[in-house]
């Protein structure tokens, strides 16, 4: 089974394929909750870039894409944890989480 | 390329596809905990014991929860009448599907510029931890700091708040 020539290239493939679906989600639906977790996917799929060139690439004893990664996924943690403490409090304010409908500025 | 790397990347954009085209969120939700398996096995897949498992406990046992219990607090398990999908969501998919192809492009047209190596690099988790502690020292106060920060500004927005006199 060797459809592509080197391996990197079919790990790029799937992350491309993922930040794709993920920038699609946060664009396609009305949820503010849907749009973070398109957001999450396409943060995992640049931590798959990311591990992908530090298994392939020259230097692995240097950790470098590893800590990257690592690292990515604390803040990817944060930012979840902020942004839906943000959803709850739009839906304390407003009432609703679709985000048509929260375009007031003036709380 | 292995076998098993097709399966896990068949499951992985599946429950990423899944997540994003079911109506209801709490299924969404479950999918999108597919989604994050997928890319955990995958990690592992790469050789990357330590941050596959990272992935694991944060993805699949705090992000998904978290969304979860966000789903309920804010009643999104009801199905809105106007539909899921935002009136521009021809354009969105456009955008994704441009995203797609011109990062696809890219990867394709490096086939010859991408490191072959294949032996699979020996890396202990004893390692990392030196790494963590040592080099990397800095970064990891900061994420920390972060993290705190974080959690305390999640819990300060997403608290009651006091009635305001007018």
């Amino acid at each position: 089974m060797t459809a592509f020539p080197s391996p990197l290239v079919g790990y790029l493939l799937v992350a491309a394929a993922l930040f794709a679906i993920g920038l699609a989600g946060a664009l396609v639906r009305r949820n503010a909750i849907m749009v973070l977790i398109g957001i999450e996917l396409m943060l995992n799929s640049a931590n798959l870039n990311l591990i992908a060139f530090w298994r392939f690439g020259l230097h692995p004893q240097a950790l470098t894409g590893m800590m990257f990664a690592i690292f990515s996924i604390a803040v990817a943690a944060a930012e979840a944890a902020v942004g839906l403490g943000l959803v709850i409090s739009i839906y304390r304010h407003t009432g609703t989480t679709e985000l048509d409908k929260v375009n007031r500025l003036k709380g | 390329m292995s076998p098993v790397f097709y399966i896990l990347a068949a499951i992985t954009i599946a429950g990423g596809l899944a997540a994003i085209l079911l109506k209801h969120l709490i299924h969404a939700a479950l999918a999108v905990t597919v989604a994050f398996a997928g890319m955990a096995l995958l990690f592992l897949q790469l050789d990357a014991q330590f941050v596959g498992f990272a992935q694991i406990l944060v993805y699949i046992g705090a992000v998904a929860i978290l969304i979860v219990f966000a789903i309920l607090l804010t009643r999104g398990a009801e199905l809105p009448k106007e539909g899921v999908f935002s009136k521009t969501w021809l354009a969105g998919l456009a955008i994704a599907a441009g995203v797609f192809a011109v990062i696809g492009w890219a990867v394709l047209q490096s086939i010859d510029a991408v490191p072959q190596r294949n032996a699979a690099p020996a890396v202990a988790v004893r390692d990392i931890g030196n790494a963590l502690v040592g080099r990397y020292v800095l970064p990891l106060e900061i994420v920390g700091l972060l993290l705190t920060s974080a959690t305390i500004g999640a819990v300060i927005v997403a608290m009651h708040e006091r009635e305001r006199a007018r």
